[in-house]
């Protein structure tokens, strides 16, 4: 390696020097905003810091804190847990179904793709309060239809303890159905036709068709859709933030809203802190445990070569 | 083939329609579950406020009322914010695409020590999550005197843009042949000169992408505008609409009638910027979606 880098002489070292001066905005940006922080919070978890006084150094007691002391954080962890739990796999099946309905001979194909994308560009405010308003309890349509049809009081949705998380898992369903469904969408048209085909002649019905030949051959892109799916929701803030600010009586209390509130409504920015990295732990955790059992169904066509695209 | 065929018409045909019959009912559905509380926030931020809660729902309002958006307006100053958003979403995706390019430029064309390390390293930063970070650069912010000011939100983005922006230029950047640019590489003016007249023209379809997804993310946040924007007059769309709700609950009880239209007509407001560009470049949403689908 470095022979090569001696013998190309003039030429290579200008070669260089130009090399690290292109990258050095990433360089100079990942010291600035991504180590330098990542360090400097690292420090602050380990620290009473009550913002803008100065930060002093308490050992583990935060994290002693967090998980004997601070009943919100265990709420805020069970609530993050159970929307993370019920939205994650649901978006991806309905995903999945939205991908499978388009993924035939149907006419119009492209205005069904765009009504299904369009809400994922809808900004998180305002698909919020579109929601609040549909699913306003004493005047919103949905609780208006559930009467007409089924002659069903409607729950109270936003303002009940207990459907409030199913209520953002809906928000999310809505939201972010689209871009999964695109996303699979396009790992379903490379399964190659023939194999569907073959699989006819040996007449393997439609149910065995797609647990044989769908579902191995798409694993890779569920898998991907899984492990980005359950990042992105362990974060879920802003729907939160607009409109329950965490309630009724905290059953909407997520965890980034704790760290959030801890950081920048009491200003406790030791504490604060310690709960980011506490996520990133947690998150960094659930990640491994998926590629842990990624093996066991994910499965790579040809193993070595296809992987790459 | 024929012994499909044979198994349709021993009596499988019925079944095969019905199946047919029942998956389009289901796009429709899932369609109108979709599409209707888009078309619900439209029709209720033209209505009166009589207009809309009554029972059976008014779905076409007689007489659009499209004074409802200048009208939310004088609640709050809206336009102002989307002016504000404006400049710092144009700011972060010029900075974005600009310096993501250079550094992919330099990832793929040219050879130094610990290239591929740096590389490894500059992906794995795709794995943090933004909170871990968020208040030490606060304070770096902070210090800078920059809290209540569009930098902290646009800043960050001219330091190579993030990874996902880097991964993608140079995946295309290392389509095109390196002796074309082996040559070049005696002095600056050549070195540059190759980035502006060959790489640059060629990558337009992936800047487009870029620039969606970085417009998308700047457009829609919410929590660094939260945090770094205290004075009304810096808001941005996202927050300014918060306010709206909170200014519109407060006017309620003096008003006694309802408010949804002005609610709705913010939002739509607020959501039109990203609907008019997705109907014009559609076609690079969609790629943006699948590309970031492929970096897995």
């Amino acid at each position: 390696m470095l022979a090569r880098y001696r013998s190309r002489g003039r030429v290579g070292r200008i070669e260089e020097f130009w090399g690290f001066l292109l990258i050095s905005p990433w360089v100079l940006g990942f010291l600035l905003f991504t180590a330098g922080p990542m360090l400097v919070s690292l420090y602050f978890s380990f620290t009473e810091y009550a913002f803008p006084l100065k930060p002093a150094w308490v050992g583990l007691a935060n994290y002693v804190k967090a998980f004997a002391k601070d009943d919100l954080f265990g709420l805020s962890l069970w609530n993050t847990l159970y929307y993370v739990g019920v939205a994650v796999p649901l978006g991806i099946c309905l995903s999945l179904i939205l991908a499978l309905l388009l993924d035939r001979k149907i006419p119009g194909r492209a205005v069904w793709r765009t009504i299904y994308y369009l809400p994922s560009i809808v900004p998180v405010v305002s698909a919020t309060f579109l929601f609040l308003y549909i699913f306003q309890p004493d005047y919103g349509l949905i609780n208006g239809w559930l009467w007409k049809l089924f002659e069903v009081e409607g729950p109270g949705w936003f303002n009940s303890r207990t459907w409030v998380k199913p209520t953002f898992i809906l928000l999310a369903l809505w939201s972010a159905g689209g871009p999964t469904m695109i996303i699979l969408l396009a790992g379903l048209q490379n399964v190659p036709g023939e194999m569907y085909d073959a699989a006819k002649v040996d007449g393997a019905g439609r149910g065995r068709r797609f647990r044989h030949i769908t579902l191995p051959l798409l694993s890779p892109t569920l898998f991907f859709v899984l492990i980005t799916g359950l990042i992105a929701a362990f974060k879920i803030f802003g729907a939160v933030y607009v409109s329950t600010q965490g309630g009724p009586f905290y059953g909407s209390y997520f965890y980034v809203l704790h760290l959030f509130t801890q950081a920048f409504s009491h200003w406790q920015l030791g504490y604060a802190s310690t709960l980011a990295w506490l996520l990133f732990i947690i998150v960094l955790v659930f990640t491994l445990i998926q590629f842990k059992f990624s093996g066991g169904w994910v499965h790579y066509e040809g193993e070595t070569d296809n992987r790459a695209s | 083939m024929t012994a499909g065929d044979a198994a349709t018409a021993r009596g499988a045909r019925s079944p095969i329609q019905a199946w047919d019959v029942f998956t389009n009912i289901l796009t429709v559905v899932l369609a109108f579950m979709f599409g209707f509380p888009l078309f619900w926030a439209v029709s209720s931020a033209l209505k009166l406020p009589i207009e809309l809660n009554v029972i059976p729902p008014l779905w076409f309002p007689p007489a659009p009322r499209w004074s409802n958006f200048l009208e939310v307006n004088e609640v709050l100053p809206f336009f102002r914010f989307m002016g504000n958003t404006a400049v710092i979403t144009v700011a972060s995706t010029v900075g974005g695409v600009l310096t993501a390019s250079l550094v992919a430029y330099g990832f793929s064309h040219f050879r130094f020590r610990g290239r591929q390390a740096i590389f490894i390293l500059m992906l794995s930063t795709m794995m943090l999550p933004m909170e871990v970070t968020l208040i030490p650069t606060y304070l770096i912010f902070n210090e800078l005197r920059m809290v209540d000011t569009f930098w902290p939100l646009f800043l960050p983005d001219w330091f190579g843009g993030g990874p996902f922006a880097i991964f993608l230029f140079r995946q295309f950047f290392l389509s095109i042949p390196r002796d074309l640019s082996d040559a070049a590489k005696i002095d600056g003016c050549h070195v540059m000169r190759f980035f502006r007249s060959i790489l640059v023209p060629l990558s337009v379809p992936v800047m487009i992408t870029l620039s969606i997804l970085f417009f998308q993310g700047s457009w829609n946040e919410l929590m660094r505008p939260l945090i770094y924007l205290t004075s009304m007059t810096n808001y941005t769309v996202s927050v300014g609409l918060m306010f709206l709700r909170t200014q519109i609950l407060a006017n309620v009880a003096q008003r006694g009638e309802p408010t949804e239209h002005l609610l709705m007509a913010g939002s739509v407001i607020s959501m039109m910027p990203s609907l008019i560009l997705f109907f014009i470049l559609q076609r690079y949403f969609i790629r943006g979606v699948i590309m970031s689908g492929i970096k897995g």
